[in-house]
Formats: C-alpha cells, sequence, structure tokens
C-alpha cells in the first residue's frame, strides 16, 4: 500500500517537476528577448495538453488546484500594489478615459462573439475579454523602458485603475449569469453578487487599517500565512456564494493597505508566479487542438480591432492629460496586451456550451496582443512624426 | 526654491518633479519599495523622459546627505541671524532618553520650560506641529523654538547629563 503511494507520489514529483522545469526555461527565455512570459507558457500549455505530445496523468488534480490558487494571487497581488489614496486619485481623474476605454474595447468584442453565432454570455465574456488590458505586462513593459517618468504614464495607470474596479464588478455579474437559472434567479444573483461586491469593497476601505495594523507586527513567516489564509478564505466563501472567488482576493488585496501592502506584496510574489504560470500553462493545457485551428482566423481579425482600439483609447487617454502626439501614441501602443484577466474571464466560460471555442479565441488573442504590444512599445519611438508636429504638442501641454 | 509638482502613479509610487533654474526638467520617483529613480525630460519630446539614476533606499539616503547636509545648517543659521533674542535648536532623541516613556502634552514641555516643539523629524520625514498626545521615538530629531534659557532646560529634560 505504502509502496504504490510512494510510486504515485514519485511519478507526480517527477511530473510536476519536468513541468516547472519547462516554466523555468521559458521565463529564462522571455527574460532574454525582454517580453512577458504569458505567451510562452500558453504555448508550453498547449504543446503538453489535450492532444499534444505529452500526457500528464497522475498530477492533473494537484495542478488544477494549482492553477486555481494562482488566478487568486495574481489578483490579490494586483489589489495589494495599489493604496487607497491611488484608488481615489483613479477614480477621480480615470473615469472618462474608461468609459471610452470600455465602449471602444468591450462592445466590439461582445458583437463579434454575436457575429459568430455564440449565445449571448459567451459574447459578453468575449466582450470581457478584449476589454482588460494587462495591467501586469504594462507595468513590467514601463519598468523595462524606464517609461515611468514619461507624462503620458499617470494617466494610463489611472485608467488601468478604473479598468481594474470595473472587474470588480463585471466578474461577479458574469459569475452569476453562468450559474444561470430563470430571469429572477438570475437578477437575485446578480444583485447578491454586487451586493456583497459593494460590502467587502466598503469596509475594505473603512476597515483596511486595522486589519493591515493586525498583520503588520507579526514576522514574515507569521505574515505570509496570514495574507495566504485570509485570501483563501474570503475567495472561498466568495466563490461558495457564485461571486468570483478571484474578485475576493482582489479586495483582500485592496484592504491590505500602508507597510503591511508593500511586505505582503515581497512576500507574496515568489509565490504568486510560480501559481500563476502554473495557471497560464494549465488554462492552454486544456484547449484542444482542433479548436485552436478554427481559432486564429477569428483571432487575427480580432486581434486587429483590438490593437486599433486599444491604441485610439490611449491616443484619447493621454491627450485629454495634454501630452503630445508622440506621447499619445506611446499610450496607445503601451495598452494593447491583454493577458491575465482575459484567461480568467475565459476560464470562467469553460462550462459553457461555446466554452471550448471561447477558451481557444482567448488564448490566441492573448499570444497575439500579449507579443504585438510590448514590441510595438519597444519601437514606439520610432513611430514617424512630422517634427513640426513635436515643437506643437510641447507647447500645447505646457500651456495646458 | 522652485515648485515641485506631485503625481501619483497607482501601483509604482509618487512622482515628484521641478523646473531646474537651467530649465531642466527634473524628475524623482519614490517606489512603494523605497527606491528612487532620477528622470530627465527630453528637450525635444517634453512628455518623454530617461531614467538618470536608479537608487536604493539607502543609496538615496546617502544620496540627500550628500546633498542637503550644508543646506540644513544654512536654513538654520538664517534662522538665528534674523530672529533676535529667539533660540532654535534640533535635538535627536537618545537612547536613554526619558523623554520617551510620555507623550509631548503628558511631559507638559511647554509649562515646564518655555520651548515649544514645533516639528519632529522621524526617518527623514518632517512632521511639523505634534499634537499633544504625540509620543517621541529614539533618534527623532526634535526642533525646539524658544528663549535661549528655555530651549537649554527643554535639552536638559530630552537628554540629560
Amino acid at each position: 500500500m505504502i509502496a504504490a503511494e510512494n510510486i504515485d507520489a514519485a511519478v507526480a514529483f517527477v511530473e510536476i517537476g519536468a513541468l516547472v522545469l519547462l516554466l523555468a526555461i521559458l521565463a529564462r527565455l522571455a527574460g532574454r528577448f525582454g517580453i512577458t512570459a504569458i505567451p510562452l507558457y500558453l504555448i508550453a500549455g498547449l504543446a503538453v495538453g489535450e492532444g499534444g505530445f505529452a500526457k500528464i496523468n497522475v498530477s492533473e488534480d494537484f495542478i488544477s488546484i494549482g492553477a486555481e490558487i494562482g488566478v487568486l494571487l495574481l489578483l490579490l497581488a494586483l489589489g495589494l500594489q495599489y493604496s487607497q489614496d491611488e484608488l481615489q486619485t483613479g477614480l477621480r481623474t480615470g473615469m472618462q478615459a474608461s468609459v471610452v476605454n470600455f465602449v471602444l474595447n468591450a462592445l466590439p468584442g461582445f458583437a463579434f462573439g454575436l457575429l459568430l453565432g455564440w449565445e449571448p454570455l459567451a459574447a459578453v465574456l468575449l466582450g470581457g475579454i478584449t476589454w482588460a488590458t494587462s495591467a501586469g505586462i504594462v507595468s513590467k513593459v514601463l519598468a523595462d523602458l524606464g517609461r515611468l517618468g514619461n507624462r503620458e504614464t499617470p494617466p494610463v495607470l489611472n485608467m488601468l485603475v478604473v479598468e481594474d474596479l470595473s472587474m470588480a464588478i463585471y466578474l461577479p455579474i458574469v459569475a452569476a449569469l453562468i450559474v444561470g437559472g430563470s430571469l429572477l434567479a438570475t437578477s437575485i444573483n446578480v444583485a447578491i453578487a454586487l451586493g456583497l461586491v459593494t460590502i467587502i469593497l466598503l469596509s475594505a476601505l473603512r476597515y483596511g487599517q486595522h486589519f493591515s495594523a493586525l498583520l503588520v507586527g507579526g514576522s514574515d513567516e507569521a505574515l505570509l500565512l496570514s495574507i495566504f489564509a485570509t485570501t483563501l478564505l474570503v475567495a472561498g466563501i466568495a466563490q461558495q456564494l457564485d461571486v468570483s472567488g478571484a474578485i475576493g482576493a482582489f479586495l483582500v488585496g485592496l484592504a491590505v493597505s500602508g507597510p503591511a501592502a508593500r511586505r505582503a506584496a515581497a512576500l507574496i510574489s515568489p509565490l504568486r508566479d510560480l501559481f500563476a504560470a502554473t495557471f497560464f500553462l494549465f488554462f492552454s493545457f486544456q484547449i484542444d487542438p482542433a479548436d485552436l485551428t478554427g481559432a486564429i482566423v477569428p483571432a487575427v481579425i480580432l486581434a486587429i480591432i483590438g490593437i486599433g482600439t486599444k491604441f485610439a483609447t490611449g491616443w484619447y487617454t493621454a491627450s485629454r492629460a495634454g501630452v503630445g502626439q508622440a506621447g499619445r501614441a506611446r499610450a496607445g501602443v503601451l495598452i494593447i496586451p491583454r493577458g491575465e484577466f482575459s484567461i480568467v474571464i475565459a476560464a470562467l466560460g469553460s462550462e459553457l456550451v461555446d466554452g471550448p471555442e471561447l477558451g481557444a479565441l482567448a488564448a490566441t488573442y492573448v499570444l497575439i496582443t500579449a507579443i504585438v504590444g510590448p514590441l510595438a512599445t519597444k519601437f514606439s519611438d520610432r513611430i514617424p512624426l512630422p517634427s513640426g508636429m513635436r515643437r506643437r504638442a510641447a507647447t500645447t501641454a505646457s500651456a495646458s | 526654491m522652485a515648485q515641485v509638482r506631485e503625481t501619483k502613479l497607482p501601483g509604482v509610487g509618487v512622482r515628484h518633479d521641478f523646473t531646474a533654474a537651467t530649465g531642466a526638467e527634473i524628475g524623482v520617483i519614490v517606489h512603494h519599495d523605497g527606491r528612487r529613480e532620477i528622470l530627465l525630460y527630453d528637450d525635444d519630446d517634453v512628455d518623454a523622459s530617461s531614467s538618470v539614476i536608479q537608487l536604493s533606499p539607502l543609496d538615496a539616503r546617502t544620496m540627500s546627505e550628500v546633498l542637503g547636509a550644508s543646506q540644513v545648517t544654512e536654513v538654520v543659521e538664517a534662522v538665528q541671524q534674523h530672529i533676535e533674542g529667539l533660540a532654535i535648536e534640533w535635538l535627536t532623541v537618545p537612547a536613554n532618553s526619558l523623554a520617551i516613556t510620555t507623550s509631548i502634552g503628558g511631559a507638559r514641555y511647554r509649562s515646564k520650560t518655555g520651548a515649544s516643539i514645533v516639528a519632529v523629524i522621524r526617518d527623514h520625514q518632517s512632521i511639523p506641529a505634534p499634537g499633544a498626545d504625540f509620543r517621541l521615538a529614539v533618534d527623532d530629531v526634535i526642533v525646539a523654538v524658544g528663549t535661549v534659557e528655555g530651549v537649554a532646560a527643554l535639552r536638559q529634560i530630552i537628554r540629560p547629563n
């Protein structure tokens, strides 16, 4: 009996070890080329997954729960990086740009889903997939290229704050819609979800400081364990009530502020890297290559639209802040990449009738935009603009 | 002194920037984790910046000491010259000080000595006009204002020897 378990454990160790080794090589490769590793993880998942060249047997359960934890940690880390001050500034200054962002990016995705003949709910999910810029990729690109100081950066970051907060409303609604039922039951579910999010959000803003003060005292070990435990508990309860667990984790991140948030972010980031990589791998791992071939043409069309609309959004956002033409172009290409949120949204829809196609389309779409975006950003300084334009832009900016 | 503008960078930190006397646009990003980045803005494209120097929290402290030390004494001398009969003193709270056992109000410094604690500098951040319930800590720098005798009396209480 024990011998059999030993063999199982040994197989699991080897499988998980091999997978993580693969992830490590990809992360290294991504670093070499200065791009984010997310697209590489997705490609790797396709290669080892359903119908791919290798099969995972024993450890699939473990990897699937690891992937779920990865989503929670991704969103927790996202919430941790915002202070309440920054949320308020974001809401105050980023609202108008965010409405434009929603209209230009979510609606085309939704319409495209309907054109593909999908059920409305799958189209709503596709709208979310095309809407959500990858905050993770954007902040990495900004830091890598040394563009944090640029004047187009604050308006873009403020817009992304509102986008992230919008996800805290969008995801629970979608989660409630997926559970479905009669019109009445669904509306009750949506109302419960929104009510719960509002309650958690308000208490996070109101009592967050007490919670943070409670956390900050102990050792690093105690802090790591308490934040991990809180995240899992809140996410679990949220999930139980059919509110997305990921949003529960996001709200926990928002609730923690000040020194506790900074320490927690530093402690959680290695865990997040490990589990989030697992999540991306496991997501594309479940995609059937047959669905993938069908997804390529629509994904390319959708990506071209999505690159155009995000560029327009960035251009508009930067121009409202009085930034010149060159800066507007930089802002436009900066927000092209879609990433973690889009995959989280696609994963929500995996149970739908159109779920498999949605997953394949989302993976391809994220692959394209996550690769094109950072590359375009790198070369955005070389986008030719008439020299007179730069000068004129400079004077407008200083006048405003 | 040039006016310093502050801009929040959600998820990153805060950016401060100002126009130097030479006309150069200089920025400093204070990251949430304490790293500082010194930036210079482009002449041709005022929106673009390049990161010139990256400093760890410790480096930033060293840098500010090097840049700011002489400036601090200048300011103090200026104050002493301009206000006759008024003494201003910067006092560091030593580890054995009794001042850390009670709040400023509880120790009744002003009624005992006539000198007021107008600001406290803690970890390179100044706390102007600390309230009666403010507690001093070891290594805080107190900025005290009063008569020469009053400030001397306060010094006796804060650092007895």
